[in-house]
């Protein structure tokens, strides 16, 4: 993206700080008591099998949600900065945010102007040659492959130069190559000093990615680990034993 | 990479991204026709349904030509209110919308204007068709037709979008939007469908008329204000 698009340096933050957070939907607690901390050019993992809370969890990062109970903190930002913050929180979902119907430029154009771009034309070309879709820029997404639409999703998310990029179940449904892709990608994101916390499942493709790792199990944190090394088998080690301290 | 020293961004003006949304919901529609075809097709049958039953020997009864029309707009409403938010929560880009750093009333009155334009879409289609079944005379005024018809697709248009938003994430939100909206907008329904009758009457009454469409524009007013001051808080959590 040009550098006239980025956002203001005011408004940005470091760091990201999770204090006691809870959260429940109606009687059901779906997050208890998590706290983390995530720093510039890292990458947490958030770790648990479906529904232990990962996204939920996102939500709440992204701003979409609200806590029930403890805070979040960006940088010695609250969560209340409303859109000055969510100018500097990127999102790639397992649903990837596109409109089928409209093509590949058009989807870009659309959330650079939303984000206030001023040159949401050049910002989109830009972003689709990172994606390696130049040739394919004016074509429908929906007529996309999920490994393309992947691509495009994440250069949406990153359009407009997010500090902050939540990234719920990325490799779902990537091919070797794509997933790949994906993983170099993120590493170049995190040199280039974004905070980058992915929800997900996939063990295998995580394993020597993440500089850091928090297991969720029921909502509740089940252990914290830096430079996890042998996702699985810590991963199994952690989802057997009783739940106690999220220490690691 | 794209975050490291960074100059301003430029805030996303509320005109400007009212502006996008609509641009964006109406390339939407014209590239897959889904709403606009369903709607029309839906509205047109009420129209032809009620037609063929009530109309005997060319004569229609009194007040049913007003009648028929706002009940195959409010029920063809209902299809478009449904169908433009669902198209929303299928690839989640709502949560886009409002993930973005824009005033979130303006995304609303975006995708209000959206269902106007659809909605003023089949009544162009709707009102020569009850004029000419129900030999109603509706163009005899047009420009108090014309008054009262956007006036009533306003308010309609104003409660549906929100309650439609509201319900997107809700499962049975095709059952729940029908039960929230209609008692809602009966005061919105009866002063059309008043309003419109008082314009079919032989010896027409501007006072009348000036009445349903002042109560009209109040109605509006009322909506289009909630509406901006809730939506906020309705798609916060």
């Amino acid at each position: 993206m040009s550098e006239a698009a980025r956002p203001s340096a005011a408004l940005d933050f470091t760091d990201i700080t999770v204090d006691e957070v809870s959260r429940s939907f109606g009687r059901r607690r779906a997050l208890s008591r998590v706290s983390f901390r995530a720093g510039q050019g890292q990458i947490l993992g958030i770790l648990g099998p479906n529904g232990a809370g990962k996204s939920t969890l996102l939500g709440i990062l992204a701003t979409l949600l609200r806590p029930t109970s403890g805070r979040v903190r960006y940088g010695s930002l609250g969560d209340t900065q409303g859109a000055s913050l969510r100018a500097r929180i990127g999102v790639l979902g397992h649903d990837l945010f596109l409109y089928p119907e409209l093509t590949a430029r058009e989807n870009l154009e659309f959330f650079a102007g939303l984000h206030g771009l001023p040159e949401a034309g050049h910002a989109a070309d830009e972003a689709l040659d990172r994606a390696g879709l130049g040739a394919r820029g004016d074509d429908p997404v929906s007529t996309f492959s999920r490994g393309m639409r992947q691509r495009v999703a994440l250069e949406r998310a990153l359009i407009h130069g997010p500090r902050l990029l939540l990234l719920d179940e990325p490799f779902t449904g990537l091919d070797d190559a794509s997933a790949s892709a994906l993983v170099a990608r993120l590493r170049d994101l995190r040199r280039g000093g974004a905070i980058l916390i992915v929800a997900t499942h996939d063990l295998e493709i995580a394993d020597r990615l993440l500089d850091h790792a928090l297991f969720l199990r029921d909502g509740r944190p089940a252990a914290s680990i830096a430079q996890p090394e042998r996702l699985r088998a810590t991963y199994q080690d952690v989802m057997t034993r009783p739940l106690g301290g999220a220490g690691s | 990479m794209t975050t490291g020293a960074v100059p301003r961004l430029p805030s996303t003006p509320f005109a400007r991204t009212v502006w996008m949304v609509l641009r964006k919901d109406l390339t939407v529609e014209m590239r897959s026709g889904e709403i606009a075809y369903t709607t029309l097709f839906f509205a047109v049958s009420c129209v032809l349904i009620f037609a063929f039953a009530l109309v005997k020997e060319g004569r229609a009864p009194d007040g049913g030509a007003a009648g028929i029309l706002w009940i195959a707009i409010l029920f063809a409403s209902t299809l478009a209110l449904g169908r433009t938010f669902e198209r929303e929560r299928q690839a989640e880009t709502l949560r886009a919308l409002l993930l973005a750093p824009v005033p979130r009333p303006a995304i609303y009155v975006g995708k209000l204007l959206g269902i106007i334009a659809l909605l003023a879409a089949a009544e162009v289609v709707l009102l020569p068709l009850v004029d000419f079944l129900f030999t109603a005379r509706l163009f005899a005024h047009p420009a108090w037709l014309i008054g009262i018809v956007v006036t009533c697709t306003i308010g309609l248009a104003a409660v549906g979008t929100l309650f439609a938003a509201m319900l997107v994430r809700t499962r049975s939100r095709d059952m729940l939007l029908p039960v929230l909206l209609y008692p809602v907008v009966v005061p919105v329904i009866i002063a059309g469908v008043q309003g419109t009758s008082a314009l079919l009457q032989p010896a027409f009454d501007v006072a009348v008329v000036r009445f349903w469409l002042l109560l009209l524009v109040t109605f509006d007013v009322v909506f289009v204000v909630l509406a901006l001051w809730t939506f906020e808080a309705v798609m916060s959590d």
